[in-house]
């Protein structure tokens, strides 16, 4: 078994076989997605504060529902409504909630680097549940779980990317995750959203602006959403993107014809990706949201089901 | 710390007409197999509700379907063994409703790995009875339960380790008592 794990902050840290072991955790908690009583004792009497500094739907209800089933409770902060409104620093914030004694924090923040720099000054398990432009390491670990149960391998994989690759955290996971798994990537999109640093990102990435050369025997279509805000930046109407970049049924076809299609969400059918490739048989978008759950299970399970850990000197020590 | 053998309890043999017994007191005490099935418990609950289902489609000439649990995510007891437990799959590809469950495990001590797994088979359904069948039975319940059908009682200090090996993971059939030393 590889080393305990004492936060999950990113995947870029991890080494393969840890990850392996995540996978292979997350196995029997999708089984219980299954069960009829899908509510465990495993966790009964541990918290798990789910700390949002930035607005997220999705990501927050799979966590809180992956507490509620192994019987955690959880104690919810929302950027909307919180004292962060009125000025107080995040330190103080992350501080006052670990008074109230939770077991764990699960931390989403704006600011790339936010949950290392808290972890190192709390004494609970720190998840990052995205930090700016970092990383969005549970996404990843959905991800491969997902195309492990198509797939049935991680490895070598021809893995193409499109669209607002610079601002995604999910797009630097994923990247990190299935190149230690020996993948291949083609990054396509808006030049202004594919910077020349991603190629050294990780190993085996090449950019590629034409989504129909970016599409030729790929494996696994990773769309990603665009943030309509940020199409200034390229300097492209709505209607242009659609015209150069939205994943098609005619675009596709340039893919293996086993290729997987994925998508973190929020998706906007019609924009990045055409309803019909949406809905198609390639489409994991939603067996992605059932796997989410599942992941968040196994990690909840691995850092809080065990004996308390060692205190956060002896931690360190470890790390 | 270390651990001697002390002795064989049962050979394969016995371990053999043992199981032969056990499946026919099981189609006896339910008037044959109909609704009948094995819950084997992980690990080595697994091969001995496989050999009892077999011994029953000899007997009965009915299949009894089987299904493994892992107990894991149900213990008592997580946050004080080290290290943590690996969470396995359980398998149980039947509909539990309505059906009698034999719950199968290699050795009854404590009791409360039982505990665990009633807890884990409502969470499938609602089970008509459960029934347990145990190879061995070693005392020193911490918990009211009792084994419907028990290979053999055998009388352990707590110091005692009962070791069932079974040729599908241990490449052996035999029973054997081992001791823990200083």
């Amino acid at each position: 078994m590889p080393d305990r794990l004492h936060h999950l902050l990113g995947i870029e840290p991890l080494t393969r076989q840890q990850i392996e072991f995540l996978l292979e955790q997350s196995r029997p908690f999708q089984e219980i997605q299954r069960h009829p009583l899908k509510k465990l004792a495993t966790l009964r009497g541990k918290s798990v504060a789910l700390a949002f500094f930035e607005p997220s739907t999705r990501t927050r209800i799979s966590f809180g529902t992956a507490a509620a089933r192994l019987g955690a409770d959880t104690m919810n902060l929302q950027a909307e409504s919180s004292s962060l409104r009125k000025g107080e620093s995040l330190l103080d914030t992350v501080w006052t909630l670990e008074a109230m004694k939770p077991d764990c924090l699960v931390m989403r923040h704006s600011a790339s680097g936010a949950p290392e720099f808290v972890a190192e000054r709390v004494g609970i398990p720190v998840i990052n549940a995205g930090d700016g432009t970092h990383e969005h390491p549970t996404q990843a670990l959905l991800d491969a779980l997902t195309i492990l149960d198509r797939k049935g391998r991680l490895d070598a994989l021809n893995v193409t990317i499109v669209g607002d690759i610079l601002h995604s955290r999910v797009a630097r996971s994923n990247l990190h995750l299935l190149s230690k798994f020996g993948a291949r990537f083609t990054l396509t999109g808006p030049a202004m959203w594919l910077p020349r640093e991603l190629e050294c990102l990780v190993p085996n990435v090449r950019r590629e602006p034409r989504i129909e050369a970016a599409l030729e025997d790929a494996e696994i279509v990773l769309a990603l959403r665009v943030q309509q805000e940020r199409l200034h930046e390229p300097q492209l109407s709505l209607d242009d993107y659609i015209l150069l970049y939205q994943l098609t049924p005619e675009r596709l076809r340039r893919a293996r014809p086993d290729a997987l299609v994925l998508h973190p969400g929020p998706m906007v059918r019609g924009l990045e990706i055409d309803p019909e490739v949406a809905d198609g048989p390639q489409s994991c978008i939603l067996e992605q949201v059932t796997n989410g759950v599942a992941v968040r299970m196994a990690l909840l399970y691995l850092l809080l089901g065990g004996p308390p850990a060692e205190t956060k000197e002896t931690a360190r020590a470890a790390d | 710390m270390g651990v001697v053998e002390k002795g064989q309890l049962m050979s394969a043999t016995e371990i053999d007409r043992t199981l032969q017994r056990l499946a026919h007191e099981i189609v006896e005490k339910n008037a044959g197999a109909a609704d009948l099935a094995f819950i084997g418990i992980r690990r080595r609950g697994v091969p001995l509700s496989e050999r009892l289902a077999r011994a029953i489609r000899t007997i009965e000439g009915a299949a009894v379907p089987v299904g493994t649990l892992d107990i894991t995510l149900y213990r008592d007891d997580l946050s004080l063994v080290a290290p943590q437990p690996v969470v396995q799959s359980s398998d149980v590809p039947f509909d539990v409703d309505n059906k009698t469950l034999v719950i199968v495990d290699d050795v009854l001590y404590t009791g409360r790995t039982i505990r665990a797994a009633i807890n884990a088979l409502f969470d499938l359904g609602r089970p008509r009875r459960i029934q347990l069948c145990v190879l061995i039975d070693r005392g020193h319940r911490e918990l009211p339960l009792e084994a419907n059908y028990v290979g053999r009682h055998v009388q352990t200090s707590d110091t005692q380790i009962i070791e069932v090996r079974l040729n599908e993971i241990d490449h052996q059939d035999r029973v054997m008592l081992v001791e823990r030393v200083a």
